[in-house]
This record gives structure tokens, sequence and C-alpha cells, in this order.
């Protein structure tokens, strides 16, 4: 019946000219993160391309190529950020696990709110701080690793007596990452369905025991995704390691001696301030290495989470 | 009578208590194990010679025995599972408090070292023509601000838009990819922003050593505005949907509903993330140090030659000492005070506004 249609037609909102300018106004504001994100890229592609072919031999190191440049500098990246991790994982899984489910309700917020502190600490202060305070303290510490635990491939050679290796770097980015991590697995640890726990205690668990079969693994994803964004953070870290780590271009596994693989960013603040002609197109070329790093870890992060979002009944 | 007979009173312990340690069991083997690794640190020191008793290694390896001991009493009295109960529960509250050692270590150290030169001096001179003592971080102050000031103008608009843009209008492949890539913004490396700013203005001016405070702004920018979205997002979502509808149903355009309604309801909870996203970026060192780059003069021009900031301050004077070193290092510290000071400042301005400003939609 067109009758029908025709007498009763839909009724359209009167386009108003203000409401098209301030819709068209948020979507450019949409449109121009995405069109700064694909900048990010393309400039720093124009940039580093003159390095991917040309001649380094200005550059410190001289390097054969690019690749034999940016290697040992993605492996001592990857390699901190991975110490960082395994050291900060099971302390802030424990300091988590302590705020959730062991403070007292009363004083939970407040230790979570200390904790959180931290990551507020600018990284320029935590470089003031472990070259001042941790790197000498921690030198007996090595030595004594170096003692008992030399076999270890991790501990051979000579100890470097300032303490400006690549594991203190790692401690101070572990202290750096620690918090971050924290805040999201505390969230995920109580989003823990409570009848879980309920049930668990009921039938005569400890706290530990409802812990294990209830928080850790309803919580797993949210850790892995946890440790994911934590690692993405340490990989980027900048001036702990340009200001701790005494760098040389080499690929090892050991921890404790003078001679430490540098970071792509830390060695991209410590050159470029002087870095001229093809080098500035070198460093670039880092780090553009070091976005697509961080890229693929924090996708893999976030794809965890999606995952975990898609099957949980907690959203 | 029980008081008459106090040997059959113990005979007959009370049932629910069986079995289990007294609470003050714990604490007395902590205080033991502590006491004990005192004694043998203390003993090996003197014997090895020693100056100085090293009371962290003896609350260390106090702490270990503890969790050790704590394990084996409370097997053997409470039974397996409760004792493994004891051990974790040892563990967790040292995993605390080894997360608090670095931050108390640093607040002392840095208000310690920082105290020396935290006076007028600092704040009302450059380092203009200084090689020694003397000397401040006016420069470097004024930058901060000026730069993060910028930082602030470029990305609150884009990041609140963008936000409004997200909850209100966003539906679609276009919301969904904004959605992920202002996920993908938040973990560029900071120094990678610093260097796309660089690469930008580099090609832009065709400067090859192109060196500007509002570059430093343009890389701050990239990492405050996807902490803006993501928390004004937030703080949109939770305006409830009555609001919106009431606004509607008396004729209200949409963008006034959204400006007049919407917004208001949760300025509060934007201007915490606001203020959280500007504590985040005046720290950053990194991206500035490649852009900004460092200067001894002060510089009011944001569009014109080298700008010094107060993390680059901080870390150019400890990395590149003049002669007298020990009155850089001095600066440096005192520069990272007045950092700390302004990021915990802000944090606070943050929880205060999220707590007097709150919404008063939740009835």
């Amino acid at each position: 019946m067109t009758a029908t249609a025709r007498t009763a037609p839909r009724i359209k909102s009167k386009a108003r000219p203000a409401d098209r300018v301030f819709s068209g106004a948020t979507m450019a504001a949409g449109v121009i993160i995405l069109v700064a994100l694909a900048a990010v890229a393309i400039f720093l592609l124009a940039e580093s391309a003159p390095a991917l072919t040309g001649d380094l031999s200005n550059v410190k190191g001289s390097p054969d190529s690019f690749w034999a440049y940016v290697a040992p500098l993605a492996f001592g990246t990857v390699w901190a950020a991975f110490i960082a991790l395994v050291l900060a994982l099971p302390l802030s899984i424990g300091i988590a696990l302590f705020i959730s489910h062991y403070a007292p309700r009363r004083i939970a917020q407040v230790l979570g709110y200390i904790v959180d502190l931290l990551a507020a600490v600018p990284s320029v202060v935590f470089g003031l701080w472990g070259i001042t305070v941790l790197a000498p303290a921690v030198v007996p510490l090595y030595n004594w690793l170096h003692d008992n635990l030399g076999w270890l491939p991790f501990f051979t050679g000579q100890v470097d007596q300032t303490g400006r290796t690549i594991l203190t770097v790692a401690i101070v980015l572990a202290v750096m990452i620690i918090p971050i991590i924290t805040s999201l697995t505390r969230e995920v640890f109580l989003q823990t369905p409570k009848l879980h726990e309920e049930a668990a205690l009921a039938l005569g668990a400890t706290r530990w025991e409802m812990i294990k079969m209830a928080v850790l693994p309803f919580g797993r994803p949210g850790i892995i995704s946890a440790a994911m964004l934590g690692l993405g953070r340490a990989l980027g870290e900048t001036m702990v390691v340009a200001m701790l780590l005494s760098p040389a271009y080499v690929i090892t596994f050991v921890l404790t001696s003078g001679q430490n693989p540098s970071t792509i960013a830390g060695n991209i603040a410590l050159n470029f301030p002087e870095a001229h002609g093809i080098a500035v197109n070198a460093l670039i070329g880092t780090g553009l290495v070091l976005f697509v790093i961080t890229l693929i870890v924090n996708s893999l992060a976030r794809w965890v989470v999606a995952r975990r979002a898609a099957f949980s009944g907690a959203n | 009578m029980a008081t008459t007979m106090p040997g059959r009173q113990k005979a007959t312990p009370n049932s629910l208590t069986t079995g289990q340690l007294p609470r003050w069991v714990p604490w007395a083997v902590l205080a033991g194990s502590w006491a004990a690794m005192s004694a043998i640190v203390g003993f090996t020191g003197i014997a090895s010679g020693a100056s100085e008793f090293n009371i962290a290694l003896a609350l260390f390896l106090g702490t270990v025995l503890y969790a050790i001991l704590i394990f084996v009493i409370s097997t053997l009295v409470e039974g397996r599972r409760k004792g493994k109960d004891r051990f974790v529960t040892a563990l967790v509250v040292s995993a605390f408090v080894i997360a608090l050692l670095p931050l108390v270590s640093l607040a002392f150290t840095v208000v310690v070292n920082g105290a020396a030169r935290f006076d007028l001096t600092f704040f009302t001179n450059s380092m203009r023509n200084i090689v020694g003592e003397g000397g401040g971080a006016l420069h470097a102050i004024v930058g901060t601000l000026e730069i993060t000031g910028m930082a602030m103008l470029i990305s609150v608009p884009v990041g609140l838009l963008t936000a409004i843009y997200l909850v209100e209008y966003g539906r679609g492949w276009l919301a969904k990819a904004i959605t992920f890539l202002v996920d993908v913004m938040t973990g560029i490396p900071s120094i990678v922003a610093g260097l796309f700013a660089f690469a930008l203005f580099a090609l832009l001016t065709g400067d090859p050593g192109f060196r500007s405070g509002f570059g430093g702004a343009v890389a701050l920018s990239l990492l405050m505005i996807p902490v803006v979205v993501r928390s004004s997002e937030e703080m949109l979502r939770i305006v409830p949907n009555e609001l919106r509808e009431a606004s509607y149903a008396l004729g209200v355009p949409k963008w006034a509903t959204i400006v007049k309604v919407v917004i208001p309801t949760s300025i509060a909870g934007i201007a915490t993330g606001v203020t959280l996203a500007i504590a985040r970026v005046i720290g950053e060192t990194a991206p500035l140090l490649v852009i900004a780059g460092f200067t001894p003069s002060l510089n009011y021009d944001l569009f014109e030659g080298r700008m010094m900031t107060l993390p680059v301050f901080a870390y150019t004077q400890y990395m590149n000492p003049g002669a007298d070193i020990a009155a850089y290092t001095e600066r440096a510290w005192t520069a990272a005070l007045t950092l700390i000071l302004i990021v915990m400042i802000l944090n606070l301005i943050a929880r205060l506004i999220a707590k007097f400003f709150a919404p008063k939609s939740g009835r």
C-alpha cells in the first residue's frame, strides 16, 4: 500500500548545521589519529631509507650493513626486557595477590596507590637513582654470583666493579614495569567471581588453595597480557639504559661483565644529539625496528585480552 | 571446677583450636629468624673484618629462614596444606615489601641529594655562562611548562573529540580502526615518538639538524592523546543514557546534548584523566632529548631554536658535567626533586578533582 507509506513517512530529525559541524569535528579528530599513526610509519621509513642501503662506515662501530648494526642492539633490547620481565612478573603477581586477597580491605586501596606512585616517577629519576644507589649496591652480589655460580654462562668473565651491567639495568626496568603489571593483574584478580572463591573456601580450601583453584585460572589471560604490556614498556625504555649501561656492540648472554649489549632506545639517546648525516638515518632506522618489535608485542597482548573478553562472563 | 583442676583443662583443650598454631607464633618465628641471622651476619662480618653491619643481608636471610621455618613448623603442627598456605603468605607479603624498597630508597635519595641546591638561585637563574657552581634551571622550567602546555593544547581537543566520536557517533569500521590504533599508540615507545617528530620536521623544513620546542610538543602529544582518549572514553561511557534521552525528549539537538549534558556530567573524570596524562608526559626525557635538544640559555620561542626541559636538564647535568662535577650532580638531583614534586602534585590534584567534583548522577 503505497498510500500509507506516503501518509506516514518516517520522521526525520531536522538536520541542523551545528549538528553536522560538531559530528564532523569529532570524526576529524578520530581521523587525525589514523593519519598521525600512518605518518609515524611513513616518516620513519622515509628518514631511515638512506641507511638501509647506504654505506655505514662512518657510523659508530663501523658496521658492514644496517642489519649488522641493528642486530646487537635488537638483541640487547629484547634480552634486557626479557630479564626485567622474569624479575618483575613473580613479584608483581605476589603484590597483586597481596593487595587483592591478603591485605586488610581497609588499607588495600592505599597500598594500591603506593605501588602506583612507582609508576609516576619519571624515568630520568630512576636513571639517577640506579647509577648512584643501585649500581654500587649490587656489586657484592655480582661478585658472589660470579664466585659461586660462575659455571653458569650468565656469570662468567670479569665482574664489572662499577655495577653498570645489563643485569642492573634489568633490575631498574623491573622496578619500572612492576606497577604496570601489578595494577592490571590486580584488576583481573578482583574480578574473580566471588562465588568461585567462596565455594572453594566452603569446601575447606586454605587461602592459597582457593587462589590456586579460583583466582589464578580465572586471571591467567589477564596475567599474560599484563606481562606483555609490561614487556612492551621495558622494550621502549630509554633513559635508564642510556644513563646506567656501559655499552658495547656485542651479543652476549653474560649478565655481570663490563661488555654489555646496548639497547635500541638507549643507543639512540646516547648518539642522536651528536649524530649527523647518515648516522641520523641509521638511528631512525633502529627506531623503526623498535617500533615494529613493540607493535608486535603489544598486538599480541591485545589479542590475548580480546580472546578472553569473548569467552569470559565478566564483561 | 576448671580452676581447681588445671591439669585436666590441659588434657582437653578447646577442640576448635587443636592442631592450629596460636596467632603469636608466626611473629615470634619471624623475630627469632631475624635475630638469629643478625647474629650470624654480625659475627661473620666481624670475623672477616667488615666495618659495617650488613643489615640488608641480615634481614633478607632472616626472611628466607622465616619462610622455611614457618613451613616446617606449620607442616608438623597443622598439616601439609596449611603449611603451604603459610609459606605462600610469607612469599606474597615479602613480594610487597620488596616492591616498597626501591620506592623508599628512591624517595630518600632524591630528597637528600636534591635538597642541597633547592634554593632561590635554582629557580631564578639559567645556565648561561655558568661553568661551575651556581646557575639554575629557570630555562628548563620555562621550557617544560611551554612544551607541556602546547602538548596539552594539541592533545586535549583531539583526544576529547575522538572520545566523543567513539562514544556518541562512532559506528562501523572507522570506530573499530580508531579504537585499535589508540591501543597501538599507547604502546609507542617514547623515543620513537621523538624520532617521528624529528623526521616530520626535518622533512618539512629540509633542515637535517632540526630542533625546536614545538617538535617536542608534537612528540609529547603523540604520547598523550591515547591516554586522554582512553580515560575520557571511559568517563563518557558511564554517563547514564537516561540523561541523554531526557535531553532528546525535550527536543535538544544532539550536539547541545553532548556539550550541555554529557560533558558537564563527566567533566571531573575527564579532568582527572587529563591531569594524569600531563603527569605522565611531563617527566618524559627521551623524545625531548631527540627533538627539543638542550641549551644553557632561556628560550621562550616554541618555534625557533633549541629548548631545555627539566628532565633533559637533569640528564645533561649528570651525563655531561664540567670541571666542577659536584655542582653539576647537585643540580641534576635538584632537577629530579623538582620533577618528582611536580608529578606528585599533579597526581594529588587528579585525585582531589576525582574526589570533590565527582558526578552527582549516582544517587
